[in-house]
């Protein structure tokens, strides 16, 4: 709601911007949607090879994961509430924090696609082509939808880092923090997709 | 135009709400360890969907925010689980 | 407090030449610029098609080999569809009149508005890149069907890249025109206060935003396959080619309301200005927008009836296929009901609005004989089909671009053209495209496929027909467009409300100041307030 036409330039409207960003973690949602989609399908066509494959994976790496991505998004939120009592110190820990446990992530994923990597398990690779259909696919979709996923949380954590450079900057301030509120819903969707890949990826019963 | 409202969450409100997620993980886990057949499943979406709605409320504020927004959510997930259901006609019958 | 007039065309800002065009942030500067691009793509893919016309005149190989064929009939449908239909009314008369519809200065992010526009060049550029490069061009068709987008050695991945980039761009301007519908509003202006063309742009941002995304990641599959063979589409390695086709038409089905919302919302501003009558029954027609938006997310298999489908999915689809079509219907009664005892003139727009509610019923009509199973079964990958979304897509859409620059054109130009040519043009553009496009209904039906550079002599007769149409079609195009740029050029200035309208646009000096409005606008409890 707008008193008078001010001038373009001055126009700032952070309702707008949050709406914005809301609007464009809708369209992430959709895109992993088609991938969930297709997971679903296959699942429900191969219900005893999905759970054979899934058993290659350590659902202790994956619960390690859960944890660090749950970590990080109470740290992210906190760091709105730290931003909004005016503690730019600690809201400056609190991003350090999440961006940490974003490297953490990362680096679990590293070694967990690298011990499938070095037993000759990749896209494209002739052992993948030799799996029976269900695993094949399976597999297929656990690359194709963690390695998107790893995408999301490497463009989270540019997101995060330069909100924190903006902090201390002091271009987002206590009552001006739009930017880094709109970092952290793009983090928060990058720990929601997760929620539902640890089940449907490790947990297959 | 100002921030919103200016809801504080406070911190601690923000830890009960990981503490909550943290005992959903390890009851999915726990739950998948038997086999209830397609309730297996069913009832691991059902955790992690509660767990979404955790997240969505609190961590990224939509229990705060306006009402205009909470129906924008909701109705993203309604077609996106409309879509699967409506390719699932296809799929359950051939 | 008024400043001193200066026209948005003569405004001097940061930056001079072209870089002000092609760095701006201006709403109605990035509709031209959308504008210029996207009718140069659509005169390339009438070519395009011009030339497949040739090709068909006679039986077996007329002026070209058959894989050239395949590549011609497969880049003019990506042309068309992603770089004219999908963006042209939004991107372009979206852009420039949806803030001043709604008594705003510009669109939410003009920034991103501009991106907007450098992600629509370079999906372009990737494009004809797709056309050049060394693997040839693609021969799949538009849609890029699974197993042989998979196979095939053309240039696939570059044009899916093409087309995935095109989409982002689609997205953006989606969220972009939401944000500002729900944040821009004038005062005094609730949603029930807005146009109908607002609503109709409001409705099918959503639609870009939240179906375009699902493209996007079968896109992305289909680059995965070719790269990787991942095989969710590939038989030997246990997918399935129809699950492509699920996900794609999840898409495409809401694309096409893409295409016709804005158009429906053009004509619906139309009417009412030529009838100098308030439009009938408008909560109906802004409300049909949200369900034609809503319910065509959920009848994309009606594209699938005969590819292997269960067959209660057939009659899923094929229900919500003609519940969708009552919205439709309702605004067609919505718009003969204005005209009723209205006060009619004659002018361009208008005639081009009545051409394109002829066409569009057509094409809906023909649409109705799809959504049902049974009939559907005989015509599926005819040239019925053909004939059906062009009249749908050109007829109604393409029409429906016409009527807006012959409506807007004084507008955004600030000078007036010549009427009696462009009313010759429009008779004419409605006879080519009728002899273009009717026949291929009759020997639809009569079997002759779609797709197909080749077939039976007794076909020939309609072939001919249409080939004989689609170059009176393109001469009556050349006589318009050369109209209106004459009048561009040399005709007489526009004042600010050429047709007596009521809504926003018409209320300030034509072309617009850099930021629309001046003064605060006037805003009226009912835009169509006709005395």
């Amino acid at each position: 709601m707008s008193e008078h036409i001010t001038h373009v330039e001055e126009h700032r409207d952070d309702e707008a911007s949050k709406l914005g960003m809301w609007l464009f973690i809708f369209t992430e949602l959709l895109l992993f949607g088609g991938l969930f989609l297709v997971y679903s399908v296959f699942r429900m066509q191969y219900p005893a090879n999905f759970h054979e494959a899934s058993l290659e994976l350590s659902v202790t790496i994956g619960a390690i994961n859960t944890v660090v991505l749950l970590f990080s998004s109470m740290t992210i939120a906190m760091a709105i509430t730290a931003i909004q009592k005016k503690n730019k110190k600690l809201t400056l820990r609190l991003i350090s924090v999440t961006v940490l446990m974003a490297l953490i992530f990362l680096v679990n994923k590293y070694f967990e696609w690298g011990h499938k990597f070095e037993h000759g398990l990749y896209p494209g690779s002739d052992l993948m082509h030799l799996l029976e259909r269900g695993h094949h696919l399976y597999f297929s979709l656990y690359f194709f939808m963690t390695g998107l996923h790893a995408l999301h949380i490497i463009v989270g954590m540019i997101l995060l880092i330069i909100c924190y450079v903006k902090v201390s900057k002091g271009s987002i301030t206590n009552d001006r923090f739009v930017f880094l509120e709109n970092g952290a819903l793009y983090w928060h969707l990058v720990d929601l997709i997760w929620i539902f890949l640890f089940p449907l990826m490790y947990l297959i019963s | 135009m100002e921030n919103h409202g200016s809801h504080i969450t406070e911190y601690k409100v923000l830890v009960r709400v990981l503490f909550v997620l943290l005992l959903c993980t390890f009851l999915t886990i726990s739950v998948t360890g038997f086999n209830l057949g397609a309730f297996t499943v069913t009832i691991a979406l059902l955790i992690a969907g509660f767990k979404s709605y955790m997240v969505l409320s609190y961590f990224m504020h939509l229990k705060y925010e306006s009402l205009l927004l909470r129906i924008l959510v909701s109705m993203v997930f309604v077609l996106f689980i409309i879509i699967v259901l409506i390719t699932f006609i296809d799929y359950s019958f051939r | 407090m008024s400043t001193e007039y200066i026209s948005f065309l003569d405004h001097q800002g940061k930056y001079k030449g072209i870089r002000s065009w092609i760095f701006a942030t201006d709403h109605k500067r990035i509709a031209f610029l959308y504008m210029y691009a996207i009718a140069s793509f659509f005169l390339v893919g009438a070519l395009l098609g011009l030339l497949m016309r040739i090709e068909l005149i006679s039986p077996g190989e007329t002026i070209m080999k058959p894989q050239t064929y395949n590549g011609l009939f497969t880049v003019h449908g990506i042309i068309m569809i992603f770089m004219v239909v999908i963006p042209g009314l939004s991107a372009v008369f979206g852009n420039f009149f949806l803030p001043i519809l709604i008594g705003a200065k510009d669109v939410a992010f003009p920034k991103l508005n501009l991106f907007s526009w450098w992600l629509f060049m370079l999906g372009s550029m990737m494009a004809i890149a797709s056309q050049l490069l060394k693997s040839g061009p693609p021969d799949t068709g538009w849609t890029f069907y699974a197993p042989y987008s998979t196979t095939t050695g053309t240039n696939v991945i570059a044009a899916t890249t093409a087309a995935f980039i095109l989409g982002f761009s689609s997205i953006l301007t989606g969220l972009n025109f939401i944000v500002t519908v729900h944040r821009m509003r004038a005062p005094g202006m609730k949603f029930f206060n807005m146009p109908l063309f607002p609503w109709a742009i409001y409705a099918t941002a959503w639609i870009q935003l939240l179906a375009t995304p699902v493209v996007g990641i079968t896109l992305i599959m289909l680059i995965a396959e070719r790269l990787f063979g991942i095989g969710f589409f590939n038989p030997d390695l246990g997918g399935d080619p129809v699950l492509f086709q699920h996900l794609f038409w999840i898409y495409s089905h809401p694309a096409v309301y893409i295409m016709i919302l804005p158009a429906m919302g053009v004509i619906t501003e139309i009417i009412p200005t030529f009838c100098q009558k308030k439009v009938y029954g408008y909560k109906a027609i802004a409300l049909s927008s949200l369900a034609i938006a809503g319910v065509g997310f959920l009848v994309w298999g009606h594209h699938m009836y005969t590819s292997g489908m269960s067959e209660q999915a057939r009659w899923f689809f094929s229900l919500l296929t003609f519940i969708v079509a009552v919205p439709s219907a309702i605004k067609v009664f919505n718009w003969i009901s204005t005209m009723y005892k209205g006060s009619i003139d004659m002018k361009p727009p208008f005639v081009f609005a009545l051409e394109f509610i002829f066409l569009f019923m057509i094409g809906g009509l023909t649409g109705l004989i799809l959504g049902s199973v049974a009939t559907d079964i005989q015509v599926h990958d005819t040239s019925f089909i053909v004939a059906h979304f062009h009249y749908i897509i050109f007829g109604g859409m393409g029409f429906a671009f016409f009527a807006a620059i012959h409506y807007w054109l004084p507008k955004m130009y600030g000078k007036m053209y010549n009427f009696k040519r462009a009313n010759i043009a429009a008779v004419a553009l409605f006879i080519g495209f009728n002899l273009l496009y009717f026949p291929q209904f009759i020997i639809g039906v009569q079997g002759m496929p779609r797709r197909y550079f080749d077939y039976p002599p007794r076909f020939q007769w309609a072939q001919i027909t249409s080939t004989i149409g689609g170059f009176i079609l393109v001469s009556a195009l050349i006589l318009m467009i050369t109209n209106l740029i004459i009048g561009v050029r040399r005709g007489a200035k526009a004042p600010a409300n050429p047709w007596n309208g009521t809504t926003l646009e018409w209320q300030i000096p034509s072309p617009p100041p850099l930021e629309n409005f001046d003064e605060a606008p006037i805003v009226k409890e009912n835009p169509y307030d006709y005395k």
